[in-house]
C-alpha cells in the first residue's frame, strides 16, 4: 500500500446510466485530494461499462476500478457490499464518499459497518481544515442547523447532497488508469421481480422553477403555474401540504424531505418559507416570493417580492410576459 | 411472525427554538413524540400481526423520559417495549446506536422481521435501518412504500435511481419505510390507559452483557464527533420587496426574468 492519501469516489449507476452526482463527486474528490497531495480514484461497478469509466477519468478520476459483471445491472446490495468492502480494505482510502441518494444511503451505511469506521450523512460541504483534518457539514434539525462532524477513523466516509458540489468540466486529455478487479459474487438473498422506470420530474436539473405551496386553493389551480412555467421552459415545484394532500407529485417537492434545488430562478407563490422548505432552495440564484402575508419568512430571503395575492399576480405576469414577447 | 421495530423520541420539530448567536439547540424548549416516521414502521408491523398472527416489539435507546413513547407504542398495538436507557449509551453516533439496538435484538432472540423508519428528524440521516441489518448479517431494503407478507416471503416496493422496484426476501430481512406505506393508527383510549400500567423493560450494559461490548457503545465507540455547531442566519438578498404595487412588480419581474433567461 502506498503512503499516498487516497480519496475514493462511489461511481454510481442505474442500468448502465451513471447518476451525474458522481461527477459532482469527482469534481469535489479532486479538490481533497489535491489538498491533501494525493489521489482520487473512483470505484465503478456495472457491465460493460469501460467507457463510463473513461468519462469518470475525464472528469477527474487518476484512477478507476472497474468491476464487470452482470450481477451488477441491477440493485444487488450484497454484492456491491462484498466487493467495495474489499477495495476498501485493499487500498484504505482516507476519505470515501457516495452520493446522498437512496442507492447511496443504503449501501453506504452497510460498508461503513463492516469497515467499522463513520459515515456521516447527507453532507453540504466537504473541507479539509488549516490542520489537515477532513471537515464534513452537514444539516441536521430538519436542516435548522449545521454541524462540522470529524471522524476518527478510516476510512472517513460521507454522503454526499446531490446538486451541492460541482463537477469538473469534462476534458478528454485528461489521463487516468482503468484497473479491472475481479468480482466476487455473493448469494444475493434479494430478487428483484419487477422493475419500472419512473417518468421523473428531475426538478433538481431544472434552471427555472414555479413553485405553488398551501397558498393554493385547489389542486387545480396548479395548471395556473404550469401556465406559467410552459412560458418560460420552466420546472413547477411544491412545498410539502399540496404534495400532502395528493394535489401534486412527491417528486415535485422541494425542500428538507423533498429535493434540494438551485435554478437560476425560483418563484415561491403561497409559499411562508418554513425552514424546511428552505433547506431545499435557499441557494437559488434568484429568489422571488409572491405572498399576502408581509411577514411571511420568505421575504426574508427573497431578491423580489411582491405582497400580493397570487390570483392576481401570477396571471399578470403571464400576460406581462406574453407581451415582452410578441 | 415475530416484528421487531426500532423506533426514537424526538423533539417536535415545530417547537424547538434554535438559538442563532449561541449555536445551540435548545431542546427543552419543545415537546416530545415518536419520530414521524417510526410511527408508519409501527403501523406497517402492526397490520402484518393483525393479518398473520405473531408479535411486535417495540425498541428504543434514549434517556429514561423515552419510556413514554414506548407506552405510546404499547397503546398503539406493540405487545412488549424495551428501553435501552444507560449512561454509558450517551452520545452515540449512527454506528454505535446501531450496534446497541443489534446487541439488544440479539438478546431478544429469534425474529423475522425488523421495520424502521426512513430516518429521524433530529438525527436525519437514515443509517441506523441498514447498519442494524448489517451488524445481524441481515439483509434489507430501504426507502420501503408497500409491501406485503405472503407465506414464507415478504415483497416489497422501493425507489432508487429513477426506478421503482418490487424487491422479494425470506426471512429474517430488516426494512426501513416511508410514509407512503400507510396512514397510522391513534393510539385507543382503553390502550392508552393500559399501556400506562404495562411494563417497559429497561436493559442497561449490564442487560446487554454478552450481546454488546461496552467500548462500542456510546461516546466511546462513535468514531464520529461534531466539533461546531452553526445556526443559519438568513444571508443578504436584494430584497426588493412590492407593497400594493403589484403592476409596477410585475413589470420590474419580468423584464428582470426574461433578461436572465436569454
Ligand atoms: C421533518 C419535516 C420535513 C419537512 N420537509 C418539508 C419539505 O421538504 N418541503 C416543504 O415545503 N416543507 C416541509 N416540511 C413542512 C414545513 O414545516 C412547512 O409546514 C411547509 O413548508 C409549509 O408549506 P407552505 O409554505 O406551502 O404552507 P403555509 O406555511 O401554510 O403557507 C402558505 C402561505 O400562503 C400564503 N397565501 C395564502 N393565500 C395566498 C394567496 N391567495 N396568494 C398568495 N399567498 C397566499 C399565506 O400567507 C402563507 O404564507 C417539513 C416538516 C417537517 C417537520
Ligand atoms: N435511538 C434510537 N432508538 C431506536 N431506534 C432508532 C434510534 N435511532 C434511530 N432509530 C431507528 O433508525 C431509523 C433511522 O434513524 P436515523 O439513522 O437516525 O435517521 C429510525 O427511523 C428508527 O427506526
Amino acid at each position: 500500500m502506498s503512503t499516498k492519501k487516497e480519496v475514493m469516489v462511489f461511481a454510481e449507476q442505474h442500468e448502465g446510466e451513471i447518476n451525474p452526482i458522481s461527477y459532482e463527486l469527482l469534481g469535489k474528490g479532486r479538490e481533497l485530494a489535491d489538498k491533501l497531495e494525493g489521489g482520487l480514484s473512483s470505484v465503478l461497478l456495472g457491465h460493460k461499462m469501460a467507457d463510463v469509466a473513461m468519462e469518470l477519468v475525464y472528469h477527474g478520476a487518476d484512477r478507476v476500478y472497474l468491476y464487470d459483471d452482470a450481477v451488477f445491472r441491477d440493485l444487488n446490495l450484497l454484492n456491491y457490499k462484498h466487493n467495495m468492502v474489499r477495495l476498501a480494505r485493499e487500498i484504505e482510502p482516507e476519505i470515501f464518499i457516495l452520493g446522498a441518494t437512496h442507492w447511496g444511503r443504503s449501501l453506504g451505511a452497510r460498508i461503513a459497518v463492516a469497515l467499522g469506521t463513520g459515515l456521516t450523512a447527507d453532507c453540504t460541504g466537504l473541507e479539509i481544515d488549516r490542520n489537515g483534518n477532513f471537515v464534513q457539514i452537514r444539516p441536521a434539525f430538519s436542516g435548522n442547523v449545521l454541524a462540522h462532524i470529524r471522524t476518527k477513523t478510516r476510512p472517513q466516509m460521507a454522503t454526499v447532497r446531490y446538486k451541492v458540489m460541482k463537477s469538473l468540466p469534462r476534458d478528454i486529455n485528461r489521463k487516468g488508469e482503468i484497473i479491472r478487479k475481479n468480482v466476487e459474487i455473493m448469494p444475493s438473498l434479494l430478487t428483484i421481480v419487477r422493475k419500472e422506470r419512473l417518468d421523473e420530474v428531475n426538478i433538481a436539473d431544472a434552471e427555472v422553477i414555479i413553485s405553488g405551496g398551501a397558498g393554493l386553493k385547489k389542486a387545480e389551480d396548479f395548471s395556473l403555474l404550469a401556465d406559467l412555467a410552459g412560458l418560460l421552459e420552466a420546472t413547477v415545484g411544491s412545498s410539502r401540504p399540496p404534495v400532502d394532500s395528493g394535489w401534486i407529485k412527491k417528486e415535485h417537492q422541494v425542500g428538507f424531505s423533498g429535493n434540494t434545488v438551485k435554478p437560476k430562478i425560483y418563484l415561491a407563490c403561497g409559499i411562508s418559507g418554513s425552514s424546511q422548505h428552505l433547506a431545499g432552495m435557499r441557494e437559488s440564484d434568484v429568489i422571488i416570493a409572491i405572498n399576502t402575508d408581509p411577514s411571511a419568512p420568505i421575504f426574508k430571503i427573497a431578491d423580489y417580492g411582491i405582497v400580493g395575492d397570487l390570483y392576481e399576480a401570477v396571471p399578470k405576469l403571464i400576460e406581462r410576459i406574453k407581451r415582452c414577447r410578441a | 411472525m415475530r416484528i421487531i421495530v426500532p423506533l426514537k423520541q424526538v423533539p417536535d420539530m415545530n417547537q424547538v427554538k434554535f438559538d442563532v448567536e449561541g449555536g445551540r439547540v435548545d431542546r427543552s424548549s419543545a415537546g416530545v413524540e415518536i419520530n414521524p416516521f417510526d410511527l408508519h414502521a409501527l403501523e406497517a408491523a402492526i397490520q402484518i400481526k393483525e393479518n398473520k398472527g405473531g408479535n411486535v416489539t417495540a425498541i428504543s435507546m434514549g434517556p429514561r423520559r423515552a419510556e413514554s413513547s414506548l407506552r405510546d407504542a404499547l397503546a398503539r398495538g406493540a405487545d412488549n417495549a424495551v428501553l435501552l436507557e444507560d449512561r454509558k449509551f450517551a452520545g452515540a453516533d449512527t454506528l454505535a446506536t446501531s450496534y446497541t439496538i443489534a446487541g439488544a435484538i440479539q438478546k431478544l432472540g429469534a425474529f423475522d422481521l425488523i421495520i424502521c423508519g426512513e430516518k429521524t428528524v433530529d438525527g436525519d440521516t437514515g443509517q441506523v435501518g441498514p447498519e442494524i441489518a448489517e451488524h445481524l448479517n441481515i439483509p434489507h431494503i430501504a426507502y420501503v412504500s408497500w409491501l406485503e407478507v405472503s407465506g414464507e416471503t415478504i415483497v416489497a416496493r422501493c425507489e432508487m435511481g429513477g426506478r421503482a422496484y418490487t424487491v422479494e426476501s425470506a426471512f429474517p430481512v430488516l426494512l426501513t419505510v416511508t410514509k407512503d406505506v400507510n396512514v397510522p393508527r391513534l393510539p385507543g383510549f382503553r390502550n392508552k390507559i393500559t399501556a400506562r400500567k404495562a411494563a417497559v423493560e429497561i436493559w442497561g450494559t449490564r442487560e446487554l452483557s454478552g450481546f454488546a461490548d461496552i467500548s462500542r457503545c456510546g461516546v466511546r465507540g462513535s468514531p464520529t464527533r461534531v466539533h461546531r455547531v452553526i445556526i443559519p442566519s438568513e444571508e443578504n438578498r436584494k430584497g426588493m420587496i412590492f407593497r400594493n404595487t403589484i403592476d409596477e412588480a410585475i413589470a420590474e419581474i419580468a423584464d428582470n426574468l426574461l433578461s436572465r433567461l436569454n
